[in-house]
């Protein structure tokens, strides 16, 4: 009796083992798969000037939105604006409607692609809910072009 | 004075958290029955101390006692009364302070209500209960106090962030609390059988209730936060695989996981190790999901008030609970007995393979969340990890689990016959087929993925009813029968009924909205007409008005239907003054199976001066606005179908199994662990 009672646990514990190899043996191809395809990496505006990024590959860029540089093109929906670290610039197409803490000089973050002609083609843009606030990829983007002062919330 | 009442009252909780946390675990440990029943009233003391506090927070916010630095960061005077109240909450201080009082109610209710449960396990519990009170009140009293004063006292508040002044998100934290918290105290019947060495059916009896409110509580403050993201954001959608999203649904995936495998522990004595661990990593995903939220140390478009420093506070409460409880897990846990066996195909099986997938989603879920935070602190590049990982990761995990959730209930016990089981189901199976090709030929034959994903979400609704109706022997006995049966059918089976028909309205609302919506982005005069998924849109212009707090620029569109007025919609744009910001407030119009979803931009060739929005900036009626509008068939389902689970969920727990009669222990010498097996 006891045997083939500790036999049988056996068993089913090899059962659940292989299931649960098998599960996470999925969930690690499908994680390896996607990232590959799917991460997206970040990059300031001084890599895209010194042609460190790769075109029209999905990515993030940060920076601040340029003063005096945010248009909108008459009769579409389309806006231009630039967005720099300070030492560059980069100009940045985006189709819709901006965040509500879009604005000029403040920390903004576009994600989308590098067009070959030199333009960022942002499929969405995020400005941060607490203007008090930069997002960390603009105070990275800030820091690596040596703009950064520390402690200061809002570099002008 | 009030403030001081509160600080007090929050350092004296501490203290009483102290002392809970030490002396029952003494008293269990050397059988002292007076030590034991220390934890009840301490459990009360803690409980009605901390309430005293938050409820003197509250009071600060509602007087508006511009004295206390929290109230000034975050209320003014002329913001509505409701919204000064979950200016309480809607802060980093006053949070953490209502995460306190929800783990001191859960704590009181254990105290209280656990009547049946054995002193010894009831002590101990509630010991592990104090320690994690002991540690979020010293990170309040040390690291975060709400009652700090400010000299001289300003005339006015800065004013809670507007984005965070709405019901939606008003109701918000506390649920998603509720939910997280409540995970705490599984996880410390968990600890307190670790410590005791034993788990039985009655333990599992008297963890479910609770990882069921904890889960239902914690599926409404998802919704709820999904619900907010989509009409408060104003960018169409409703999930966006965002962090702070994702720190709240690993734990919901763990507990559904933890869900399940107590209904194995409770029934069959099996599984005994695995949900004493599900139990410790669902409140360990809990603390993870408020460091992330709390530490921002992720970009999130929902991110608000962060502060590193109490990060690294967060991280050792995260470190010390996390890595002291699996270290107790991997000493005492190979000392728990094994229980009863089972077949591959059988219910245990099923629920085994819904563990297995959710457990794997739930770590897809946190390597997708927390990989850039890796790579980031050790030096590599800065990445994100988008809504495309997770549609390739965790979309294709989910949908064996869909698939089986039908056939699972209608498994026995022990060992089933899975073919039978899938013949009682073929009505389900024959609908699921009818709405795959309807889908497909009727609505859009663009789309193979959204025609399956109907079929799915079919067989998951009609997949519940068919096992109900089985249950009832519905059309298989005369009439009388079936009612006496549904009327004895326990509440908790139900519940499983309508949890999983609710899933099903899930999925199809997340396949009609993912593979059908319109989206229609634009520039628009007043006057112009244009067409969105068949309706008619006419924009008659933008008008300002004054809010409260919060002057208004208001859109209006009529939209007409076979040329007759459907809706006149009227979005808007809020600037705060008083905070500096700009909200979006959507105009959606819903007939239940499709919203309609309007939002204004800014208009043509106007530009911010100063602190003032473009969309206040001085236009002319000629003045063109960008606009966007949606049209996002079946989203409704979504909440609908998340309301339905959390009513399945309630139902379960009005079980009466989960209140009285819970299973005598059996006799201890037959279940006291034998160190050497």
């Amino acid at each position: 009796m006891k045997l083939p009672r500790a036999r049988q646990a056996k068993r089913r514990r090899l059962m659940v083992l292989l299931l649960a190899a098998l599960g996470l043996g999925t969930a690690a191809a499908l994680t390896l798969t996607a990232f590959d395809d799917h991460l997206v990496f970040f990059h300031t505006p001084s890599d895209v000037a010194a042609h460190k990024v790769p075109v029209d590959r999905q990515m993030r860029i940060g920076g601040l939105v340029e003063e005096g540089s945010v248009e909108r093109v008459a009769g579409s929906p389309v806006i231009r604006f630039r967005v720099t670290d300070l030492e560059h610039a980069v100009p940045v197409t985006y189709q819709g409607v901006l965040p509500d803490l879009f604005r000029e000089g403040q920390g903004v973050v576009a994600n989308g692609r590098l067009g070959a002609d030199g333009t960022f083609r942002a499929a969405e843009v995020l400005a941060k809910h607490d203007e008090n606030y930069m997002p960390s990829e603009v105070a990275e983007a800030l820091k690596r072009s040596g703009r950064w002062q520390e402690g200061a919330a809002k570099p002008k | 004075m009030i403030a001081e009442i509160g600080h007090f009252a929050l350092v004296l909780a501490l203290c009483v958290a102290l002392a809970q946390s030490v002396l029952p675990l003494v008293g269990a440990a050397r059988g002292d029955s007076a030590l034991m029943a220390f934890a009840k009233p301490a459990a009360l003391a803690q409980f009605a101390l901390v309430a005293l506090a938050f409820g003197c927070l509250t009071y600060s916010f509602v007087v508006s006692d511009f004295t206390v630095r929290n109230v000034v960061m975050n209320s003014h005077s002329a913001k509505p009364l409701l919204y000064k109240v979950s200016g309480t909450w809607g802060n980093h201080e006053g949070s953490m302070v209502l995460w306190s009082l929800i783990l001191g109610l859960f704590g009181a209710l254990v105290a209280g209500f656990g009547r049946n449960l054995p002193p010894g396990l009831k002590a101990r519990t509630l010991a592990v209960q104090g320690m994690i009170g002991v540690a979020f009140l010293a990170f309040i009293v040390f690291t975060s106090n709400p009652f700090e004063r400010v000299f001289p006292p300003p005339t006015d508040g800065r004013d809670l962030n507007p984005l965070l002044q709405d019901p939606g998100l008003a109701f918000h934290p506390p649920f998603l609390y509720v939910g997280y918290v409540g995970f705490s105290i599984v996880f410390a019947f968990a600890m307190a059988a670790l410590i005791e060495g034993r788990v039985d059916a009655a333990w599992a009896r008297w963890v479910r209730p609770w990882t069921l409110a904890a889960w239902s509580a914690l599926t409404l403050g998802i919704a709820l936060g999904s619900w907010w993201a989509y009409y408060e954001l104003g960018w169409g959608g409703w999930w966006y695989w965002d962090p702070v999203e994702n720190a709240s649904f690993m734990p919901w995936l763990v507990g559904a996981a933890l869900l399940h495998s107590a209904i194995v522990a409770e029934k069959r004595d099996a599984l005994k190790t695995w949900t004493i661990l599900l139990s410790i990593l669902a409140f360990a995903l809990s603390l993870v999901g408020t460091f992330l939220v709390r530490s921002g140390v992720l970009t999130s478009v929902h991110a608000f008030a962060v502060d590193p420093a109490r990060g690294i506070f967060i991280l050792a409460i995260l470190v010390a609970a996390i890595g002291g409880s699996l270290a107790m897990y991997a000493w005492r846990a190979p000392m728990l007995k094994g229980g009863g066996l089972f077949q591959p195909v059988s219910r245990e099986g099923a629920l085994v393979f819904n563990n297995v997938i959710l457990a794997t989603a739930a770590a897809t879920v946190f390597i997708g969340t927390l990989y850039p935070l890796f790579l980031e602190a050790l030096g590599g590049a800065k990445v994100s990890v988008g809504p495309p990982f997770f549609n390739a990761t965790f979309v294709p995990l989910m949908i064996p689990l869909l698939l089986a959730v039908s056939a699972g209930p209608m498994l026995g016990w022990k060992r089933a016959d899975l073919a039978g089981a899938l013949q009682r189901l073929r009505a389900a199976m024959v609908v699921s087929l009818v709405v795959v090709a309807a889908a497909y030929w009727f609505a859009d034959r663009r789309s193979v993925y959204a025609a399956l994903g109907m079929g799915l979400a079919a067989w998951l609704f009609f997949g519940a009813l068919v096992e109900w109706a089985e249950r009832v022997r519905l059309f298989r006995a005369p009439m009388g029968t079936v009612w006496s049966r549904a009327a004895n059918l326990p509440r908790a089976s139900w519940g499983m009924t309508i949890a999983h028909a609710g899933l099903g309205l899930v999925v199809m609302g997340i396949a009609g909205v993912t593979a059908w919506q319109t989206e229609v982005i634009r520039v628009a005069r007043t006057g112009d007409a244009f067409d969105v998924a068949g309706y008619k849109f006419v924009f008659k212009g933008v008008t300002r008005d004054e809010g409260p707090n919060y002057h208004i620029a208001r859109g209006t569109f009529e939209v007409y239907r076979n040329e007759k007025l459907y809706a006149v919609m009227a979005p808007e744009r809020r600037f705060f003054p008083v905070a500096g910001m700009s909200t979006t407030e959507t105009a959606i119009r819903t007939n239940l199976l499709a919203d309609l979803y309007a939002t204004i931009g800014d208009p043509e060739s106007a530009a911010q001066t100063g602190n003032i929005p473009a969309f206040l900036a001085p236009v002319t009626p000629q003045t063109a606005w960008t606009v966007r509008i949606y049209h996002n068939p079946l989203v409704p389902w979504i909440w609908l179908g998340a309301c339905t689970m959390v009513l399945g969920g309630l139902v379960s727990l009005t079980d009466r199994r989960h209140r009285v009669g819970a299973p005598a222990r059996v006799r201890p010498t037959d279940t006291v662990a034998s160190p050497a097996e």
